[in-house]
């Protein structure tokens, strides 16, 4: 579905298995990868999760999703992967309606849209490795890319020694690079993570959020719930916030600057109040943390 | 073709991994094959019996004893060329004093008598024991009620010979019934108990399925695994319930076919064990599979 804005991700996995050269891509205005216009989600029953809420989220960037618990921070998550219809109004990714995507397409788009939740979804009964791979096989992808790319997606999160343990073998956050991993693995334009560090400690948290800063210098756009509205407020990362279903808040706080992950994550510790005793714990993206 | 062998890994993967709830599928469908198997041979060995006893009523119509041989036999023409007449016999007078001869114990009844009382008469079998009623009424020409109006001459009037014909056709004809009822039952009830105890393995591994979808993966891609584990399931059940079944059969029922005329009766009125075996092996199988596809649908919705 991405096809003529950006290289589907299995393209650009072929495409670096043959060092054929990137095509040179079609200029002018790119849409931008979500684009919500006044989308209503009412669920039955009459609550309505989303009023109106109208957002546009380039490429690229880096977005803080905000808002207390029952403000529709998952409920616009789930709308993006069409985990749930919209009531009206138009969702687009990437340029393209998904409310009038037939559902055969449906997968497509999630192949697109990498996804971590704070229970992180793993399936129990494969290996970190298998469970990377899964979302490989799921798109059809040759062994010969499967061996390549699994491994070097785990060695990037810091998971490389794990490869044949099963979930319920790791720690929490072990289990949300694992989500990451899997979530990153084939190169998604998109990647939205739904608390990802809901159910894990402050320091491993961090961790997580380098991670995802990391994915982010990739070129692909990251879009993080949270309902921890503190450790966002000086993140000089674009912060939306939602409040009963509405946009109250869309800035780009402290300003967008280019920065290092060592930096980012030393700054989110200072945020969280963490000092240099946790900094040094999560260096190797929180490793020595697990054991 | 490696999509082919990735859904089988991923199929075996799963029975593996889920030991408990396949092997409670797998038995499930032992056990209830073997019910089955066993109790279908039954059933039908009851029927055939039924159906043995129900072919041996019949309805005599007796004739007049001036009735002349060419009478007798455009009677005879006639009878047989109604509707649901099986087969029409002549007896004549001597006949029916030989057979009565052979029923009595005292046989010095019949001897004390000089002259032959019993007239001779036509047999006339239906091809159902339900029928013979309306043959009757049909032969007498009492259909529409009234006076009875043979069709023809020679033929006085009806009697049966077994006093109890109607009774016998009655309590086999419930008996009929109540076996087809049974046995649709016990295979509603098999099908159900399997389907279900596949649906319960699949319904605790929901959160599987949730998370593929997740991860963009088709229906078909999560379906074909399953669907293999279920035609596994089938076939492993299928298999060692089919075992149990021919060691029943070469060791108990075949050794009493000799003696016993009920087991004897498996030979020719119920389905040859190969084909039973058959019915029963693809049965399983095909509602394993089913069991998982239905059960699946519930979850592939988005």
């Amino acid at each position: 579905m991405f096809s003529q804005k950006a290289p589907a991700p299995m393209a650009r996995l072929r495409r670096n298995k043959n060092d054929r050269p990137e095509p040179v891509r079609s200029r002018g205005r790119r849409a931008p990868i979500i684009e919500l216009s006044d989308v209503t989600k009412v669920y039955p029953g009459g609550h309505m999760a989303l009023d109106r809420v109208s957002l546009s989220i380039g490429r690229g960037e880096f977005v803080f999703l905000v808002g207390p618990t029952g403000c529709g921070k998952s409920t616009l998550i789930k709308t993006l992967i069409r985990e749930l219809d919209v009531t009206e109004g138009s969702v687009r990714i990437a340029g393209r309606d998904i409310a009038t995507m037939p559902e055969k397409k449906i997968p497509q788009l999630r192949r697109n849209i990498g996804t971590v939740f704070q229970d992180f979804k793993l399936l129990p009964n494969r290996t970190v490795y298998d469970n990377v791979a899964y979302a490989l096989q799921v798109i059809g992808a040759s062994r010969h890319e499967i061996r390549e790319q699994v491994p070097a997606t785990l060695r990037l999160v810091g998971l490389s020694t794990k490869l044949h343990n099963y979930p319920d073998q790791l720690s929490g956050g072990e289990q949300q690079r694992v989500a990451v991993a899997r979530a990153f693995v084939n190169h998604p334009p998109l990647m939205l993570a739904d608390e990802p560090s809901g159910n894990l400690d402050p320091v491993t948290s961090i961790g997580i959020m380098q991670l995802l800063y990391r994915i982010n210098k990739t070129g692909t756009t990251v879009v993080v719930v949270t309902h921890d509205r503190e450790m966002v407020d000086n993140m000089r990362r674009r912060v939306v916030e939602l409040y009963e279903g509405r946009v109250v808040r869309d800035e780009v706080s402290g300003g967008y600057t280019e920065e290092s992950t060592t930096e980012f994550g030393m700054r989110m510790q200072a945020e969280m109040g963490i000092g240099a005793d946790g900094e040094r714990k999560t260096n190797g993206h929180g490793h020595s943390l697990a054991r | 073709m490696s999509r082919i062998l990735f859904f089988f890994s991923e199929a075996f993967r799963a029975l593996r991994r889920n030991g408990a709830p396949t092997l409670a599928a797998v038995v499930t469908t032992v056990v209830t094959l073997v019910l089955l198997g066993v109790l279908i041979p039954i059933f039908q060995t009851a029927q055939a019996k039924s159906n043995e006893v129900r072919s041996q009523l019949a309805i005599n119509f007796a004739l007049y004893d001036d009735a002349t041989n060419a009478e007798i036999a455009q009677a005879k023409e006639k009878v047989e060329a109604m509707p649901h007449v099986a087969e029409v016999s002549f007896i004549s007078k001597q006949e029916a004093l030989q057979t009565l001869k052979s029923e009595l114990q005292d046989k010095s009844i019949v001897e004390e008598l000089h002259t032959n009382p019993l007239p001779a008469s036509l047999l006339v079998k239906a091809t159902d024991a339900s029928d013979l009623p309306q043959i009757e009424k049909e032969v007498m020409g009492t259909t529409g009620g009234g006076k009875a109006d043979p069709i023809s001459p020679a033929i006085s009037n009806p009697f049966s010979r077994q006093q109890s014909t109607e009774k016998i056709e009655k309590v086999t004809s419930a008996l009929k019934i109540v076996l087809t009822v049974l046995m649709a039952l016990l295979v509603v009830a098999s099908v159900m108990l399997i389907g279900n105890t596949i649906r319960l393995s699949i319904f605790t591994r929901r959160r599987e399925v949730e998370v593929m979808r997740l991860v963009g993966a088709t229906r078909w891609f999560i379906r074909w695994p399953f669907l293999i584990e279920g035609v596994v399931v089938g076939f492993l059940g299928g298999l060692v319930a089919i075992l149990i079944l021919w060691i029943g059969k070469t060791t108990i029922v075949d050794p009493l076919s000799d003696t016993n005329s009920f087991a004897a009766a498996q030979h020719d009125a119920t389905l040859a064990f190969p084909v039973l075996a058959a019915v029963l092996f693809g049965a399983a199988i095909l509602v394993s599979t089913l069991g998982s596809g239905v059960t699946l649908r519930r979850f592939l919705r988005v």
